[in-house]
């Protein structure tokens, strides 16, 4: 196995992806020969040409709106949005258009063959227009899968998972550990499955459930809550939607607790659907309330980011909470 | 990698201002209302049998506009859209490609649908969405659809095909494929971002795309002078680097002519065409709406005689390949048609209730099945409260 950071990996899914299917097609702002303002597309244009491999012009509708064109034609459609606080222009292309064209067409048309790619997050001083998670949106909306990898081995796996599912797929790379986080991640071709949640460590007190870049705070935490005795299950959601009820809520009836933590700001973030959910599905189980640990209810700051986020501090302290009830 | 920003225009040592008006753009007419032709102009290709063909599809658009009118009236029918006075720029549109083209329409396009062979037992189901409609009964009528004749299902949001079309058409570009993707949209549309999206990407990307924007004078009631300035919707496909054309949209073979043409280039340089043709919408934007609030009856009155229904039969009687008899007897047998055809389909049964989950995914999600589970429950327990479905599954 090789050692690749996540960038590497998702480069290595791409160029899988193109190399086995000449209808594969890449393409965003910068992404050319330039190979995007995070190298995630290096070397494509030069393998695969200019035709499959190309820069746009600075417009996300008309990226997405080319890429739903693409995908009902028929083509392996990969659209990059340099940064996900930039997907909103061409959020009517994705929620009114993307997601609904099988169902509005009744299966005359679709765009399963639709990914698209785009970087999320915050801690590398972004500030408001560099950092946001902005998954709630797209969960809100039927039709599209919402995917999210934590490391190396995942990006490969889930994109290229994505990239070959039959429904558009919107993949939030967590951009603070494209080169932070490094793994062994196999050269060959792998998938892993969509809208399956993974138990990375098993515990028995409580659930900690998060997704991408989330998922390095809370198992930080988990490994300082394990100091005090306290037994931590930490559980990657991978897929938000649709995201595996079964998983988490097998893991809540074991543990009887539920911490979810999540990038973005509190109110009506992911975490709050799954707080619904586990609550009616695991009630009796319950030990006490389901804590969310999440961003302030403002935009995303710039110099206080560290008190803004998230981190394994103030997860760490929820969890205690929690046990303590 | 190399920008070259200097070109080799005239130089000027005293600020020049450009507008709209400096463009002059040719408008192409070939027919006189009269069914005479211009004695220079340059003829599509055309003969008797594609003549007929169009004129017949024509006299159908004509019918089912003023019949299915009629039914909504007659509250047989949630919603309509009629293209009374514009059914030139589609028929003759879908006439100048070939059937493996792909047309994306805005919705007022039905002619193109017509032309390709959509039966009128098809527009009916999709009407009354009924079981039979190929879009299962998910959207409002008039959002037709079909996978066999290459013509995108509709999608309400405006101008959202625009950008489509371009990656439609890029798409077949990578395969070779001898084919084009035509795009209807409205002046009305034209102001989207989407608009502005798709053309500039298409010509970037080089894309075999035939933008067509049915000029039509509204946007439900905002008149053109209201939604753009400029030298109309033409001079933005010049300033995006897209070869123009200007017609006259009411006269059939202006349309048919541009768009054997546009074709032709569209596939030989893989290289977007816009045409903008000047028609005018006669009746009203839908059946919601009506137009006696904002125009007046002396302006309708003057785009009536430019009827292109009328301009094209006129042409046809012309040609000796058309006599009035034959014209009474086509209006009145497809009169009867469609009111037969109206009774049957409002009769058809709604879309069995599986079909609520079904294509929001390419399977069901567990999710899915299970509020599906709840809702059958639901409605076993308050059967009379849903009629459609009670005792259907």
């Amino acid at each position: 196995m090789a050692q690749m950071n996540l960038l590497h990996a998702i480069n290595n899914a791409l160029d899988i992806a193109m190399a086995e299917n000449d209808r594969a097609v890449c393409f965003g702002e910068d992404v050319g020969h330039f190979g995007g303002v995070f190298r995630a597309t290096s070397g494509l244009q030069d393998k695969y040409g200019k035709t499959r491999c190309f820069n746009t012009p600075l417009v996300e509708q008309g990226i997405i709106g080319f890429a739903n064109g693409l995908a009902a034609q028929g083509s392996v459609a990969i659209a990059e949005i340099q940064f996900a606080d930039y997907i909103f222009p061409a959020f009517d292309q994705i929620v009114n258009e993307s997601a609904k064209f099988r169902y509005r067409s009744g299966n005359e048309f679709n765009v399963g063959k639709l990914t698209i790619r785009t970087p999320y997050g915050g801690g590398i001083a972004g500030g408001l227009y560099h950092s946001q998670s902005p998954e709630a949106y797209f969960a809100h909306t039927p039709g599209l899968k919402v995917v999210v990898p934590r490391n190396p081995y995942q990006a490969k796996g889930l994109l290229l998972a994505s990239i070959r599912d039959d429904n558009p797929v919107v993949f939030f790379e967590p951009k603070r550990l494209y080169r932070a986080s490094v793994g062994e991640v196999p050269e060959e071709d792998y998938q892993l499955p969509l809208g399956k949640a993974e138990v990375v460590q098993t515990g028995t007190d409580i659930t900690l459930l998060a997704w991408g870049a989330q998922m390095e705070i809370i198992e930080k935490a988990a490994k300082m809550a394990e100091a005090d005795d306290i037994s931590c299950e930490v559980v990657d959601l991978r897929t938000i939607l649709p995201w595996d009820i079964e998983t988490v809520c097998q893991s809540v009836m074991k543990t009887g607790r539920l911490l979810v933590s999540q990038e973005a700001p509190l109110t009506a973030g992911f975490a709050s659907e799954i707080a619904a959910t586990v609550q009616n599905e695991c009630f009796l189980h319950l030990e006490s309330p389901i804590a969310r640990v999440c961003g302030l209810d403002t935009p995303y700051p710039l110099a206080l980011e560290k008190e803004y986020m998230s981190d394994h501090l103030k997860v760490y302290e929820a969890i205690k909470k929690s046990v303590n009830y | 990698m190399t920008t070259e920003l200097y070109n080799d225009g005239t130089v000027v040592h005293a600020p020049t201002f450009i507008d709209g008006s400096s463009i002059d753009i040719p408008e192409l007419r070939i027919l006189h209302q009269d069914g005479s032709v211009y004695p220079d102009a340059d003829m599509p290709d055309i003969d008797e049998t594609l003549a007929i063909k169009i004129y017949k599809t024509l006299a159908f658009h004509r019918v089912l506009d003023e019949r299915m009118v009629a039914s909504q009236r007659q509250g047989r029918l949630s919603f309509y859209m009629a293209a009374l006075g514009e059914e030139a720029t589609t028929v003759g549109g879908a006439a100048g490609l070939e059937p493996q083209d792909m047309i994306m329409g805005q919705y007022r396009e039905q002619g193109a649908l017509m032309f390709r062979g959509f039966s009128l037992e098809n527009f009916m189901n999709q009407l009354f969405s009924n079981e039979k409609d190929l879009g299962k009964g998910r959207q409002m009528p008039i959002h037709y659809g079909s996978n066999e004749l290459n013509y995108m299902t509709i999608s309400s949001p405006l101008g959202t095909q625009i950008p489509q079309a371009t990656g439609y058409a890029y798409g077949q570009k990578l395969q070779g494929l001898d084919a084009v993707t035509l795009c209807y949209f409205g002046e009305g549309a034209a102001s989207e971002g989407d608009f502005h999206a798709g053309l500039n990407m298409a010509a970037v990307q080089q894309a075999p795309v035939i933008f067509f924007c049915r000029n039509n004078g509204y946007a439900i009631s905002t008149p053109s002078d209201e939604q753009y300035k400029g030298n109309g919707i033409a001079s933005r496909g010049v300033g995006y680097g897209i070869k123009t054309l200007r017609i006259d949209g009411n006269d059939i073979l202006a349309v048919l002519k541009a768009m054997q043409i546009a074709r032709a280039y569209a596939l030989k340089e893989n290289a977007p065409v816009l045409i903008e043709a000047m028609s005018y919408r006669l009746g009203a934007h839908s059946t919601s709406d009506d137009p006696s609030g904002y125009r007046t009856r002396e302006e309708e009155e003057k785009w009536q005689a430019n009827d292109p229904i009328l301009r094209m039969k006129n042409w046809l009687l012309a040609q000796n390949w058309w006599d009035e008899e034959q014209d009474t007897v086509l209006f009145e047998g497809l009169r009867e048609e469609v009111l037969a055809a109206v009774k049957v389909s409002e009769k058809i049964n709604k879309p069995h209730i599986d079909t609520m989950i079904t294509d929001v995914y390419d399977t069901p999600t567990a999710q899915l099945q299970q509020q599906l589970d709840e809702v059958k429950a639901h409605v076993n327990k308050y059967p009379e409260a849903y009629p459609f479905t009670a005792g259907k599954f």
